[in-house]
């Protein structure tokens, strides 16, 4: 009993989601206006009022023990953040009970702590206090710092000049050398370039290694998740879906992932419906994850309740943030297709794929000129990895861009 | 039981909340040091800031209570100290105020990813005012040299009355800066209050030419209690002794009041900015 550090216990946190106002923020005069209104009798219909809970984080249970890498999985909204944002105090659950022993510290989102007009020094002192260092602490941890995240030469120039790689370098390097009995890292690693990253994921295996400490991570890239963790917790709707041994935990939220959409909304005419969408590799195994800069072949398969004439198809793909990255439809290609009667399957081959490594929701979309025959928003989700992780090849991320182009260099 | 546990529950953190403080106070020095730092950073006239802004107010104010309405001064202090003396409270006074109920809009970014008492934020902008009020205080003492105007004993007793300005501005700071997070329309409201006390507050006259029957009233306001004090202290006018207890109290009041109307909103912050 004595090595678990962290213990959660019915672990709940409730929302209260108010539908009267429209605005960002409540203001002063508004709610002046309707307490006077209600004091002199004028305001004779109540306030719509509609106040629905949501639960984050239902009957949360677990336990972590000390040294354990722990990666907390995830879709979006399944309760990963207000999880880490419970563990490091700054919210407060609603139910439930954590008992922590040691030192907490997270590793913030770049430059949280970071003041722009400060100096790379002055802010190690000010980065170092907010997450609970003393001075002292800090100054005989100085040079570690400065020499982890290699910002020697523009110690004293201030940090609005920096590039984003030296911001979160700085920023992981102060947080590294907290030695906190437990390191929180939240899907920060996807700044910075692959050799910094290779060099967090290192250093954060050694603290929990040679050190005995625990590393709570989180991240959207489960190739990270995998090489650093060693257990799981797969969090789905606030609850947790799966825990145990970090392999067993990504395959079920690989196949978690697949099915999780089952409950998409059908929009159009439906004369055409789509079956399934799937993704085989050039010899035609299916993929359940797919891998930036290989070969794809999307199979779209539908059936058809009547034959048609001049019918267009499209595949698409939404980012996690719900932009739009790009659409695979006939009709780029000046294509359209006469289709008969019953089940047939439309099959797209892309030479090289620009996705950039990242979870994507999956959409469909049937027309026929003008006409709106079928159109799914959510049919599924797939992630995107990068096949190559070492030390050459940089993993390409939001901050570079949205896409991938396939492009060739030479030196003339 | 082991030295470092934590036991995070609902409500829990009432429990540690003090201990938590003093843990925290190396934050409240570097918070404190870096508004200071980047307050006169970047700004063309930098510390003369709190020089010109006082000095221009209290030239106004003599021009206008002295020589056109002709008000009297009851010490032998020429006016323009007089009002000098009133302006250096008030304007600590004032810009702790608007420093605090803007500073954890400010920092949002911090208060929703890490954690720490968030009391730290609103002292230590507070702090900030402190140190353009040492720079007035220095132009103060120019002033009263200038003027051939020697200082009485008693204002060894001034730090009691800078401590008075701390609390009251500590007080309602906290609660403006709360008040700010859930209704944001507050910062609008600030600067008016500001103006308004500026002139309900005597700094531009003294309080003796308040009637004797609304002193204690007149009382009410805390600033005048300390503006008061200072004068007192600084230029040996007569002190009213049961106005200024009456405005301790509402000091004492509106800082009890502010911490706790902080602390029952302080959990939600995270959740609301």
């Amino acid at each position: 009993m004595s090595d678990t550090v962290i213990r959660v216990e019915n672990l709940s946190k409730r929302f209260i989601i108010s539908h009267e106002e429209r605005e960002p923020y409540k203001s002063l005069r508004d709610v002046m206006v309707r307490k006077t209104k209600k004091w002199i009798g004028l305001n004779k219909q109540k306030p719509h009022l509609t106040h629905e809970e949501f639960w984050a984080l239902k009957d949360l249970n677990f336990e972590i023990k000390q040294g354990d890498r722990v990666g907390i999985i995830g879709r979006n909204g399944a309760g990963k953040s207000t999880l880490l944002k419970i563990l490091s105090r700054i919210t407060e659950p609603t139910q439930g009970r954590i008992t922590i022993d040691g030192r907490v510290a997270s590793l913030l989102e770049v430059g949280t702590g970071f003041h722009p007009e400060l100096t790379g020094r002055e802010n190690i002192f000010l980065n170092g206090a907010i997450l609970g260092m003393s001075r002292a602490e800090i100054r005989a941890k100085f040079d570690e710092i400065v020499a982890f995240a290699e910002v020697e030469k523009f110690l004293d120039t201030p940090v609005k000049r920096y590039s984003s790689g030296m911001y979160v370098r700085l920023a992981f390097a102060v947080a590294a050398h907290l030695e906190p009995e437990i390191l929180i890292v939240d899907e920060v690693l996807a700044v910075g370039d692959a050799q910094f990253q290779k060099k967090c994921l290192g250093k954060m295996e050694d603290v929990s290694k040679n050190e005995g400490r625990t590393v709570l991570f989180v991240s959207h890239d489960l190739n990270a998740v995998h090489k650093l963790c060693s257990v799981g917790v797969l969090l789905n709707n606030g609850s947790i879906y799966y825990a145990g041994a970090i392999n067993k935990v990504i395959e079920s939220y690989v196949s978690h992932s697949k099915n999780i959409s089952s409950n998409y909304v059908r929009i159009g005419t439906g004369e055409i419906q789509l079956i399934d969408i799937i993704f085989l590799n050039e010899n035609g195994v299916e993929l359940t994850e797919l891998s930036t800069e290989q070969a794809v072949v999307v199979k779209m398969k539908c059936k058809a309740n009547r034959s048609m004439k001049g019918v267009q198809f499209a595949v698409c793909f939404n980012n996690i943030h719900n932009s739009r990255i790009t659409s695979l439809w006939t009709a780029f290609k000046g294509i359209s297709f006469d289709v008969n009667e019953g089940i047939f399957s439309l099959i797209f081959t892309i030479d090289r794929l620009g996705l950039i490594p990242g979870d994507y929701q999956i959409l469909s979309h049937i027309n026929c000129g003008d006409i709106l025959i079928e159109k799914i928003d959510n049919f599924k989700f797939i992630t995107v990895s990068h096949a190559i992780f070492s030390i050459e090849y940089a993993v390409p991320t939001l901050s570079q861009g949205v896409y991938l182009e396939n492009f060739h260099v030479t030196l003339e | 039981m082991k030295p470092n546990r934590t036991v995070i529950e609902a409500g829990r953190t009432e429990k540690n909340y003090w201990q938590d403080l003093w843990h925290f106070r190396e934050l409240f020095y570097i918070l404190s040091w870096r508004d200071v730092k980047v307050r006169y950073k970047q700004t063309v006239l930098g510390a003369a800031w709190a020089i010109i802004r006082p000095l221009l107010t209290t030239i106004i104010f003599t021009v206008v209570f002295s020589r056109v309405a002709k008000l009297p001064a009851p010490g032998s202090a020429p006016y323009a100290i007089m009002v000098f003396a009133g302006m250096l409270p008030w304007q600590f006074f004032a810009s702790a105020l608007s420093e605090a109920s803007n500073s954890l809009i400010g920092n949002a970014n911090l208060v929703s990813k890490v954690y720490f008492p968030r009391m730290i934020i609103p002292a230590s902008s507070i702090f900030t005012s402190l140190v353009d009020f040492a720079i007035s205080f220095l132009l103060l003492l120019c002033m009263m040299a200038f003027y051939q105007v020697m200082p009485d004993i008693k204002i060894m007793l001034l730090p009691v009355f800078i401590l008075l300005a701390l609390a009251a501005a500590l007080g309602v700071g906290l609660y403006v800066t709360a008040l700010n997070v859930k209704y944001r329309d507050v910062r609008y409201v600030i600067p008016f209050v500001v103006q308004l006390g500026l002139y309900l507050t005597p700094i531009g006259f003294s309080s003796s030419i308040v009637p004797e029957k609304w002193r204690l009233w007149y009382a009410l306001n805390p600033m005048v209690g300390i503006v008061d004090g200072f004068r007192w202290c600084i230029l040996n006018e007569p002190m009213n002794w049961t106005a200024l207890a009456i405005s301790t109290s509402v000091i004492l009041l509106f800082l009890l009041i502010g911490i706790f109307y902080f602390r029952k909103t302080e959990r939600g912050f995270a959740d609301n900015i």
